[in-house]
């Protein structure tokens, strides 16, 4: 039963990932639609990462002062202006690390 | 012209950084499922079958939590149903690729891959064999996933938990849009997004994974539009 609902949802998933590929051609999009998709890569991760910082493992909203919070806005900061993705990663990770082993 | 070959390589060293994100994610994703108390045969034959990191987790945890095989099912379709913004925006660089390819190469479409490969495809539109490009992302990812989620199944979760690893996944999508901060509209969508998902948070089938990018895609149609 859960290798059916396994199937079952690679198989949505594939669908996801195939649809807009193989079945729509670019002249089914206007001009108009193409400039939001422009926007895809900025409305989309955020709902990765907001929930990812701000809520815990059971669902509830974080304290302000949670290390996480400060190690995001170093990884901004850092990302920013290195352009690099693994100073980013590394400069958040160390960071929340240093508050987590450390400070607290 | 950059050969097929240039190409792949290039997408394979451009999505490589992601690694430090997406390795101890597999890890963590096979050896919950064994934690859970699944057959390991079972929650590798996800990370083949279904192929999307956080919507293996969530199957997992439904499961386990006594919610029924639909539901769970729902869910993988509702959290991965974002690849249907990622399809869209690359249609317009795959569009020349017969249609067998285009079934082909959808199934390598995650999330760092598109990222990686549409920042590419935008600075390259002129390349002839684009296409190679996000097959180097992509079956890097695969082949890392698979590795990573088997050695999590296997060893268990030998990544300590007090390291807060997961932590990586956030500061990878950070590192993906960090550049875009530069333009205050795309600034607006973020935030929008960003604030969307933490309202929607609740909502059934983890749903806000989709809401909050159409609800911030909509701002953007009428920022464009104020623009004119």
């Amino acid at each position: 039963m859960t290798w059916l609902s396994i199937i079952i949802a690679g198989i949505l998933t594939y669908f996801t990932r195939m649809t807009m590929i193989a079945l729509v051609s670019r002249d089914m999009l206007g001009d108009r639609i193409k400039a939001v998709l422009a926007y895809v890569p900025s409305a989309v991760f955020p709902a990765i990462i907001f929930p990812a910082i701000f809520i815990n493992d059971y669902g509830s909203f974080i304290e302000m002062n949670d290390p996480k919070i400060f190690a995001a806005i170093v990884a901004i900061i850092v990302g920013y202006f290195s352009r690099n993705v693994i100073a980013t990663i590394l400069s958040g990770l160390i960071s929340y690390w240093i508050i987590l082993f450390f400070l607290l | 012209m950059l050969s097929k070959k240039q190409l792949f390589t290039r997408g394979m060293l451009d999505v490589s950084p992601h690694m430090l994100s997406v390795i101890p994610f597999g890890i963590i994703c096979g050896a919950i499922g064994i934690e859970l108390g699944f057959n390991p045969y079972l929650v590798y034959g996800m990370s083949i079958i279904i192929f999307g990191g956080a919507s293996q987790i969530v199957f997992l945890q439904l499961i386990s939590g006594g919610a029924s095989s639909l539901i769970a099912a729902t869910s993988v379709g509702v959290i991965n149903s974002r690849h249907l913004l990622y399809g869209a925006v690359l249609s317009e660089y795959l569009e020349k690729l017969s249609f067998i390819k285009k079934l082909l190469i959808s199934y390598l479409v995650v999330d760092q891959g598109f990222a990686e490969s549409n920042k590419f495809f935008k600075k390259n539109k002129t390349e002839q064999y684009l296409h190679y490009h996000l097959i180097g992302t992509g079956s890097t990812l695969w082949i890392c996933w698979q590795i990573s989620t088997l050695a999590g199944i296997i060893l268990g979760s030998f990544v300590p938990e007090e390291l807060g690893l997961k932590f990586a996944i956030p500061l990878t999508f950070i590192a993906i849009i960090v550049q875009d901060l530069k333009k205050i509209d795309h600034v607006i969508v973020m935030l929008v997004c960003g604030i969307s998902s933490l309202l929607f948070f609740d909502a059934p089938f983890k749903s806000y994974i989709i809401i909050s990018p159409i609800v911030a895609l909509i701002v953007a149609a009428l920022i464009l539009r104020l623009k004119e």
